[in-house]
């Protein structure tokens, strides 16, 4: 067989659960959980019904976490085993990551404003560490694109990704650490600081999430996997 | 509606519609897949009759 044939072969990987099941899973989900934040979960005692916000803008924040921590674990795949498609999964992870990253930064200046009366503030170490993580990875895409396709692009864009996760608990941590801080903490070492229909919300907000984030990297890349291929056929056709 | 409710309603909405703008590109690119699908299928099934054609002026 061709090496293009051969490189056709290896581009693809099997799942267990369909995509469309994911994507139906990924709907009804995020439908349960805004049901949840907007019919049954009562208002804060503090914020009021402002803190509704919390439910996704936390659940979206540990996606994107997610997210980056499996583009730098694909990234390690791909420098060790030399998986070809590792590095095409990476590189989607991480998209999905600066996707979820762009709703943390919206949703959170967003009950920044209605709750500390300002759109950002440059003194608090968690927002600032947030936009860090997510300026590095927003330069992932100009380092993997000013490379041409291949072997090279591949191993730095991996190298840069397994960095990128460093940032990841260093921002967790961030606002433990920090002192004369307003962000609010929800998680201490004793759990979480609320319970009830707040929790339970709070959680199928975060399994919608991540679900949903699942459902978008699996579309991303079986389009990406369909270029590849495509990319291939015109290679051995031509 | 109260101040909060509006702050809550763009945030949530805001959410919508990122997830609306990534599946909108997602099926621009799709659709350009499909159109590539389409521009190889028509020159493989142009190549065998042009190799047929040639066959026969050469006889």
């Amino acid at each position: 067989m061709s090496p293009q044939g051969a490189q056709l072969r290896q581009v693809g990987r099997s799942y267990r659960i369909s995509l469309p099941a994911v994507a139906v899973a990924a709907l009804g989900l995020v439908t349960l959980a805004l049901g949840l934040v907007f019919f049954v979960v009562p208002n804060d005692a503090n914020q009021g019904f402002s803190q509704r916000i919390f439910y996704f803008h936390v659940s979206i924040a540990f996606t994107a976490y997610a997210c980056f921590a499996a583009g730098a674990w694909k990234a390690l795949v791909h420098l060790w085993k030399r998986d070809p498609l590792a590095d095409l999964e990476s590189y989607v992870a991480v998209h999905q990551g600066l996707i979820f990253g762009s709703l943390v930064l919206i949703t959170g200046s967003i009950w920044a404003k209605i709750s500390w009366g300002h759109w950002w503030l440059w003194s608090e170490d968690q927002l600032v560490l947030f936009l860090v993580l997510f300026l590095f990875y927003a330069a992932y895409f100009m380092l993997r694109f000013s490379v041409d396709p291949g072997p090279q692009r591949a191993n730095l864009s991996a190298v840069y990704a397994l960095f990128g996760v460093v940032l990841i608990p260093v921002s967790f941590l961030a606002i433990r650490i920090a002192k004369g801080f307003i962000h609010p903490i929800v998680f201490t070492r004793h759990g979480p600081n609320f319970g009830g229909w707040i929790l339970a919300a709070y959680c199928v907000s975060q399994v919608a999430m991540l679900v949903l984030a699942y459902a978008l990297y699996r579309v991303e890349l079986a389009g990406k996997r369909l270029d590849e291929r495509l990319r291939g056929l015109r290679e051995v056709l031509a | 509606m109260t101040t909060a409710e509006k702050y809550v309603t763009g945030a949530y909405c805001a959410v919508f519609v990122v997830v609306l703008v990534y599946v909108v590109i997602i099926a621009l690119k799709l659709t350009r897949l499909e159109r590539e699908v389409d521009e190889l299928v028509a020159r493989t099934e142009a190549e065998p009759a042009e190799a047929e054609r040639e066959r026969t002026l050469v006889g």
